[in-house]
């Protein structure tokens, strides 16, 4: 295992897409400390930033102990093996991520997990906003793998969503599942208002309240139970709305019937 | 003063009608000269292929609506990024490379001299400041004036000379090169929701049809002497069954009085080659388009080449992107209208080999070139970004010159595309004579310009060295070594300076001239009071604040034309 100490408190950003199990392989601390980094617009090395050590455990490959919240791209593109951060994390963590997993104890930055295709992040803390989100411009987003964040989540979390599953126990920001088109996200607490905005597929699973559903959403039915995914059903009953009816959208919106009685009204139409 | 000797290259200048000669070419002051003193650095080419600095007929790469593209397309520049260098600026592409990067492109490929081919008049100013960042490339471009309401209104009075002396007047405060004509009719047509369909459909709010435009158009092109054609982009372009659209529009030109010289250029042709009824029945209509063009003179074209790759489609003929924005799955794009000069369409597209309909685009491309029989009739384009980005050049030569490339790349294509093509049957491979024909002597003989693509004494010094030696190396079989040769120019000399070595560049001092037209009639345009009142009701700009002045050219090259009016 490589353990990644901070030598100081980070001003600026830090670049570090080199902190990632497929990098590390095969290399020893010295070759690692050689590693390109860029602290603002300087080119350094890791070595000048972080102490790195290694001990003779397996896993998780990587451990990151300190305060890492300005440090970004950490685990970009990895494909195996494991990160630990105790601390918080930076920007664009898991970025294309395609196997493996990275535990965070700490907060994760924003744009995290973007374009991910697969693996596992799990933050026992907050997210910030684009989680799951695809590079600007782009209409993918995250195509597979799994993110539970134990905390609350900023705005437009999983936006262009295409597949995988998020899974967040606190609350979510603004648009929500913005233009999504697959994949499922399940929040257990509040949702801030125009979830699913243009949404044209999968679902969103909303435990908690959420103060309106957009006009642009019919409701279909109240369902009993909703799944998640393979391993996680949870149990309602939960008004369903099929939306965004202005991208002709087939999207789903389940939302806790006991938690949003001012829902009340659309049962009319049921 | 400085000299330069290009020694023992085997040089192609199909102007002066060299074949392969191996020859020494001697430079002074940036201009070809008989000969040099022995002081003149020497550049031994001994096994290497000189030509003519390249040139583009036909390439967007500054304006409006190119830099609109950059704006909706992040996702483009992040997988293409340009770092600086000691003699370089950083930059981004992909299909649409910022300007440094655009001029660094092309320059590493051999090329000299680029034409924008579409510019909105309101637009000009923007243009001009993007083709003055463009580095070590000679550059002009081409004011959209096939929609304009001064030339639909004087066409449609039958007044020609009227209108000859607006144009004159447009390619003066444009600071343009040549009538560039898209979709006559349907541009105008589409600020209220229609198009045109044929060139005998009438134009809403115009009593004018598009044959009437193109026709008037060319033969005021004539009055004037415009060193280039009028340059056109027919109706119905990208739409199933409109070649015979293109043959209609072809034959309306013959109606034009032709004395030696063409009296139009249809660009990008594969765009305007479909048959078929439908998406579902699309087919390839290059032998009746290529039939047509082998029996007579009176045009030019280009190729208009389909690349496999994700690329960025965008073009004044909004109708057109509209249709593709149906066809394409409904992906981001940008539409509008130009007041009243022409629309704008954007949108990105991924061409696929596993689509019937591109692969087939792909193979009529590549037939136009093959079954047009006279090189100095289609030059070689991909109307960059629309069919793929240029720096996709080098591949689009190696399908010309081996059909071994052609079929390395037809194996992969759609089956019912492989079915409906007619590369297989088609056996010609250029030589390197036509090659240099397509790619510079007939786009600058077509252009008018009489010192470029061309090594003659007295012509520019713009010249591209390639590393490739047609004594030892067999370009049909061995395209692969050929295609790296052509993307990285061993040397590319533009006026008289190396600017590029080895596929690198190594000059940031060059950074090209804007040739532009001054169309001297002997009336010249008046701007009278109903002119500037019309600005004043119809543009967002006063007429003040529209022209391009001189000082907005970085380095100015201006060609005054004696017009017949």
């Amino acid at each position: 295992m490589i353990i990644l100490i901070p030598k100081r408190k980070f001003e600026v950003p830090v670049q570090a897409a080199c902190i990632n199990p497929d990098v590390f392989k095969g290399k020893d601390t010295t070759e690692i400390a050689k590693l390109p980094v860029t602290e603002g617009n300087r080119n350094l090395k890791l070595g000048d930033l972080f102490e790195i050590h290694e001990d003779s455990l397996e896993t998780p490959y990587i451990t990151i102990n300190g305060d890492a919240g300005k440090v970004k791209r950490i685990g970009q593109a990895m494909k195996t093996g494991e990160i630990v951060v105790n601390g918080d994390c930076g920007m664009h963590t898991g970025e294309k991520m395609a196997g493996g997993k990275i535990t965070v104890n700490g907060n994760i930055g924003g744009w995290s997990g973007d374009d991910m295709k697969g693996g596992l992040i799990e933050v026992h803390g907050d997210a910030g906003d684009y989680l799951a989100s695809p590079y600007r411009g782009t209409a993918t987003g995250m195509k597979g793998g799994l993110i539970i964040i134990d905390g609350k989540v900023g705005s437009d979390v999983g936006c262009y969503l295409h597949g995988g599953v998020l899974k967040i126990a606190g609350g979510a920001g603004r648009f929500l599942g913005y233009h999504m088109s697959n994949g499922a996200i399940l929040v257990d607490k509040d949702v801030d208002t125009r979830a699913g905005a243009c949404m044209t597929g999968g679902k969103i699973v909303i435990t908690g309240t959420i103060p309106e559903v957009m006009p642009t959403f019919t409701i279909d039915s109240v369902k009993p139970k909703v799944k998640i995914d393979d391993t996680q059903s949870v149990n309602g009953p939960f008004y369903m709305f099929l939306g965004d009816l202005a991208e002709h959208g087939t999207g789903k919106i389940f939302v806790s019937k006991a938690n949003n009685p001012q829902l009340k009204t659309y049962e009319k139409y049921l | 003063m400085t000299e330069l000797l290009i020694k023992n290259g085997f040089v192609f200048d199909p102007i002066n009608k060299i074949n392969g000669e191996k020859m020494d070419i001697a430079i002074k002051d940036g201009k070809i000269v008989s000969r040099v003193s022995s002081k003149a650095q020497v550049i031994d080419a001994s096994g290497l292929t000189v030509m003519p600095g390249g040139v583009d007929i036909h390439t967007h790469i500054a304006g409006g609506e190119v830099n609109t593209g950059r704006i909706i397309r992040p996702d483009d520049h992040v997988k293409d990024v340009e770092r600086k260098t000691a003699m370089t600026r950083s930059g981004t592409g992909y299909s649409i490379p910022s300007t440094f990067t655009t001029g660094y492109r092309y320059s590493r490929m051999g090329y000299t001299t680029v034409m924008n081919p579409s510019m909105a008049p309101l637009e000009a100013k923007h243009t001009h400041e993007e083709l003055n960042d463009i580095p070590l490339l000679d550059k002009a471009t081409y004011p959209l004036l096939g929609d304009w309401w001064f030339v639909l209104e004087n066409l449609a009075k039958g007044n020609i000379e009227e209108c000859a002396k607006h144009v004159a007047w447009m390619l003066d405060i444009t600071k343009g090169y040549a009538i560039k004509i898209v979709n006559p009719g349907g541009l105008e047509s589409w600020g209220f929701g229609h198009n045109v369909h044929s060139i005998d459909d009438q134009v809403a709010n115009f009593c004018i049809t598009p044959r009437e435009i193109i026709c008037g158009l060319a033969k005021v092109n004539a009055l004037l002497n415009l060193p280039h054609s009028i340059h056109l982009h027919t109706n119905n372009l990208g739409l199933p069954g409109n070649y015979t659209t293109t043959l209609d529009t072809m034959k309306a030109l013959e109606s034009v009085p032709y004395n030696g010289k063409p009296v139009g250029h249809i660009t990008h042709l594969q765009f305007a080659s479909f048959a078929g009824d439908g998406w579902a029945h699309f087919q390839s209509a290059s032998e009746e388009i290529s039939n047509y063009i082998n029996a007579h003179n009176h045009l030019t074209f280009d190729m208009g080449q389909v690349i496999f790759t994700d690329t960025t489609t965008m073009t004044a003929d909004g109708p057109f992107e509209f249709s593709l924005y149906e066809l394409g799955g409904h992906n981001k794009w940008v539409n509008s209208d130009i007041e009243t000069e022409t629309s704008g369409g954007i949108i990105p597209f991924h061409y696929k080999k596993n689509s019937p309909v591109n692969a087939l685009q792909w193979s009529i491309g590549l037939e136009l070139a093959l079954l047009i029989k006279d090189p100095w009739k289609m030059f070689m384009t991909t109307d960059h970004p629309n069919g793929g980005p240029f720096f996709a050049y080098p591949r689009v030569l190696a399908w010309l010159y081996s059909k071994k490339a052609r079929e390395a790349t037809l194996k992969h294509c759609n089956k019912k595309a492989q079915k409906k093509s007619l590369l297989p049957t088609i056996d010609r491979e250029m030589t390197l004579y036509e090659i240099a024909i397509m790619t510079r002597a007939g786009q600058a003989k077509a252009l008018g310009l009489p010192n470029k693509g061309q090594l003659g004494v007295g012509a520019d010094a713009d010249i591209a060295i390639f590393n490739i030696s047609p004594e030892k190396l067999d370009i049909a079989q061995k395209f692969r070594t050929a295609r790296k040769a052509f993307k990285h120019a061993a040397y590319t000399i533009k006026d008289g300076k190396v600017v590029v070595k080895d596929g690198e560049v190594v000059d940031n001092t060059t950074p090209g001239r804007t040739m532009w037209l001054d169309v001297q009639t002997k009336n010249p345009c008046v701007i009278d009071e109903e002119m500037r009142l019309k600005f004043k009701q119809y543009w967002t700009i006063e007429y003040d604040n529209y022209p391009v002045f001189d000082h907005y050219l970085r380095v100015p090259e201006k060609l005054t034309i004696k017009a017949s009016v």
